[in-house]
């Protein structure tokens, strides 16, 4: 295979400048694949899904009776992020994260934000993240989002726009680390000669994240993953990041309060836990103090959280900085905060709940995408240019009933990605989804999740509609220095 | 551990060895009606008996012949104990506790899982039986040995073991059973070649045919009894299990052998003594089944001593002053 009749079309392509003249970084990646004797790569795809499948990894749909389990669609193009742009986004993410985790502290303690009228109080309260039981709380170091994936898109220009903010849980990390392992079974000199940034350190970074914010005491440190259970569409990421860091996975009937700390029930009795990264989400996570009906999560648990001895991971409440109507507002946010403009610009957004925005909104539903403030995955969404009339119609209803519900945005034109297609190559578009994890520092794992609308045309690449996903490689262009430092 | 992963654990390896076991069950049968000429179908009755779910099967297919009780059996998503929906649970149970077993394991729990679930699909099975349950067994032993090399033997491993142990030594007894189900009742079989082809097929759906005759040499009811069920080396005997459950009980509790430390341990333990101090004499005489029946239902209560020592949810502890006050 080779990609003489490859073309980038009127896309922002992330491996080819032209037609047949890929960019610098990928040139190396390009021709080593057009090396491969015939049939090669297709062999290589198959084997890589293969492996998929045994391994297990898989994803939960909602909404289907049957066959609720499925392998999540690999392609094993990488797309390649060069030395310059990463950098960009590096300091993007640090600056974006410090922000938020700064204006949620604010919004449970002074709300200065509100008292100097750059949000209105409203859109804060009203938004179905906030929480009220979180006034007043001081979370260990003063850290809220200790993990967050932030989307991005790169627009026809070639810039990198966030799309949406994920504060509360976001998922996909152990797709990037086995993706990884996926590609270096397939090109391992390749990746040696690419000078890609390693990602396999993340799940250290995590677990250090974790003690950073656990309370200190004597005696080791007790760590653990709490998961809703296997039915949970991300419970194979649970049990591999439990896995990877070496810590029990549990679910909510395995922790129990008692003598204000939380325990886990062990065939030799109780043991004390120091630390929980929550996979679940506010409102199951305790009953006694959110929902009552919930039996995911662990009655009491809040109470311990608050006297300081257990930390949670995420905070609660730190939803309110991934409502998608607070999105818009980021870039204030960050100016109020830091009194700096944001290194990467929102795309543009108009929140249906100021008049002026909704009537552009309801005027122009054929061009934009519409998405509800509070849901992710890909669920309650719009997309304006491949809707029928009848949709936008129920969406008109929809914004007009609960404006608050309800943002818009143009359709932006994501770049693409070549990607195998029987046996050619076709662009495929893409976003991307580094992982941020907020301890001693602000970290960026140098890679994410590359994911990718595997239906010709089509913008959305939620695994749940017909998204897959690709390894993504960080370059490194200063090998020889980042040595040296290191040794010394 | 968690009390919930060792609680997956047992039951994983339980669910495996037991549709092995089921493949062993239909086995021996496929092979008791190539040389029973007469009466096939009536061949399949004990089988159901045997395993105690027969009003069940009653309800849902109400004839009894060799392709009902296979598809009950073996496919049957609505029988909990199918071999297919044996291998369903172990996967949910290794599923939740991925990170505690090895990749490997999960690997072949879920290939196990898949060959089945396809093989449920295609109906090859009905013309080829003997080659489908070989397949069978032979995966719960890739399983099994997977365990064995790439698992630490820890708490955790010797929770597989137990359940995989208790399972085996039910199975085996219930396997026993099968034959005097069919048989004793037609005393006109007994010691003839008819007899002898059947204790062969029953040894060899134990994989016991081999190592029976480099012990004993000739095949005799009385000392088929003795291998299968006091053998002390043969793997799949029920002694043998119940030495390496009450091992592997001990292992986890850090008891010494030959003393108990909690409920599961002293009823292992008399249990063990009992099987002891009794031979094979004295089970052809009491009536075998008889005494099988007793066996399973002593089984049954260190089941559930297992379960109430380690995997229940007990309830909280009393408040913290109070404990320390009480000690």
């Amino acid at each position: 295979m080779d990609f003489s009749q490859y073309d980038p079309e009127d896309f922002h392509d992330e491996l080819f400048v032209t037609s047949g003249r890929p960019r610098p970084g990928a040139a190396l990646l390009v021709e080593r694949i057009e090396s491969l004797p015939e049939g090669d790569l297709l062999r290589r795809q198959r084997a890589a899904e293969a492996t998929l499948y045994q391994m297990g990894i898989t994803f939960t749909v909602y909404g289907h009776d049957q066959g609720t389990e499925r392998i999540w669609p690999f392609d094993l193009i990488p797309r390649i992020v060069e030395t310059a742009d990463w950098k960009i986004i590096e300091r993007g993410l640090r600056q974006r994260i410090y922000a938020l985790n700064a204006f949620i502290h604010d919004v449970y303690h002074g709300r200065h934000i509100i008292k100097d009228m750059v949000i209105p109080e409203e859109v804060i309260l009203s938004g179905a993240s906030y929480r009220s039981q979180c006034i007043g709380f001081n979370p260990p170091k003063g850290i809220w989002c200790h993990v967050t994936g932030t989307d991005l898109v790169r627009d026809k220009d070639g810039a990198f726009y966030v799309l949406e903010d994920n504060l509360r849980c976001p998922s996909g990390v152990s797709y990037v680390l086995e993706n990884r392992q996926i590609l270096k079974r397939n090109f391992p000199a390749l990746f040696e000669a690419s000078r890609v940034r390693p990602v396999e350190d993340y799940p250290n970074r995590l677990l250090a994240t974790l003690e950073f914010v656990a309370p200190q005491g004597p005696g080791a440190l007790t760590a653990v993953v709490l998961s809703p259970g296997i039915y949970n569409s991300a419970y194979f990421e649970h049990s591999f990041l439990a896995r990877q860091m070496g810590v029990e996975l549990v679910e909510g009937r395995d922790l129990v309060v008692s003598d204000g700390y939380v325990h886990m029930r062990t065939t030799k009795g109780f043991e004390r836990v120091d630390v929980i990264y929550r996979r679940i989400d506010d409102d199951f996570l305790d009953p006694l103090m959110f929902r009552p009906d919930s039996f995911l999560g662990v009655p009491g648990i809040m109470e311990v959280y608050r006297a300081g001895r257990v930390a949670l991971a995420n905070a609660p409440g730190t939803g309110i900085a991934d409502d998608k109507v607070i999105y818009a507002y980021v870039p204030k946010i960050i100016k109020y905060y830091m009194g700096e403009d944001p290194v990467l610009p929102n795309v543009p957004t108009y929140v249906c709940w100021e008049d002026k925005e909704r009537e552009y909104v309801l005027e122009n539903l054929e061009k934009l995408v519409v998405k509800s403030a509070n849901e992710s995955g890909g669920y309650g969404m719009l997309v304006g240019p491949h809707s029928t009339k009848e949709e936008r119609s129920q969406f008109a209803d929809l914004i007009r009933a609960h404006p608050r519900n309800y943002i818009a945005q143009p359709t932006v034109a994501l770049s693409r990605v070549p990607t195998i297609v029987d046996d050619h190559f076709e662009g495929r578009h893409v976003d991307l989804r580094p992982y941020i994890l907020y301890g001693e520092n602000i970290y960026v794992l140098p890679g994410g999740l590359t994911r990718v609308a595997l239906r010709k045309g089509s913008l959305v690449v939620n695994s749940s509609q017909g998204g897959g996903s690709k390894d993504t490689w960080v370059l490194d262009l200063m090998p020889a220095t980042s040595e040296q430092q290191q040794q010394s | 551990m968690l009390s919930r992963v060792a609680d997956s654990i047992y039951w994983m390896c339980r669910y495996i060895e037991r549709a092995e076991n089921v493949a062993r069950f239909i086995d021996v049968n496929l092979h008791l009606v190539l040389d029973l000429v007469i009466l096939q179908h009536e061949q399949w009755v004990p089988l159901i008996k045997v395993t105690g779910d027969d009003k069940l099967f009653m309800k849902r297919y109400g004839q009894v012949n060799q392709r009902n009780v296979i598809q009950f059996l073996t496919f049957d998503r609505e029988y909990p104990n199918s071999i297919l929906s044996c291998l369903s649970t172990a996967r949910e149970n290794a599923r939740s506790i991925r990170e505690i077993i090895s990749s490997e394991m999960w690997e072949q729990v879920n290939k196990f899982y898949l060959l089945v679930r396809d093989a449920a699909e295609n109906r090859e099975v009905f013309d080829r039986p003997h080659d489908f349950f070989d397949e069978v067994k032979r995966n719960s032993h890739l399983f099994t040995g997977l365990t064995l090399d790439t698992m630490s033997h820890g708490e955790g491993w010797h929770f597989g073991r137990l359940g995989r142990l208790i399972e085996r030594a039910d199975k085996t007894s219930r396997i026993l059973d099968v034959k005097y189900f069919i048989l004793l009742p037609r005393v006109e079989y007994v010691g003839t070649p008819y007899d002898n082809i059947q204790w062969s097929a029953l040894l060899k759906s134990a994989s016991g045919l081999e190592m029976y005759r480099k012990r004993y040499h000739r095949i005799s009811p009385r000392q088929v009894v003795e291998f299968l069920i006091f053998d002390q080396e043969f793997p799949r005997a029920v002694a043998y299990c119940l030495k390496k459950a009450d091992e592997s009980l001990h292992c986890i509790s850090g008891t010494n052998i030959g003393t108990y430390g909690n409920l599961a341990e002293r009823r292992l333990g008399r249990l063990s003594v009992d099987l002891h101090f009794t031979d094979a004499e004295t089970v052809l005489h009491s009536g075998v089944h008889e005494f099988l029946d007793h066996f399973q239902l002593k089984l049954n209560e260190v089941g559930e001593a297992i379960f109430e020592t380690f995997f229940a949810m007990r309830p909280l502890p009393g408040p913290w002053f109070g404990e320390r006050a009480a000690q």
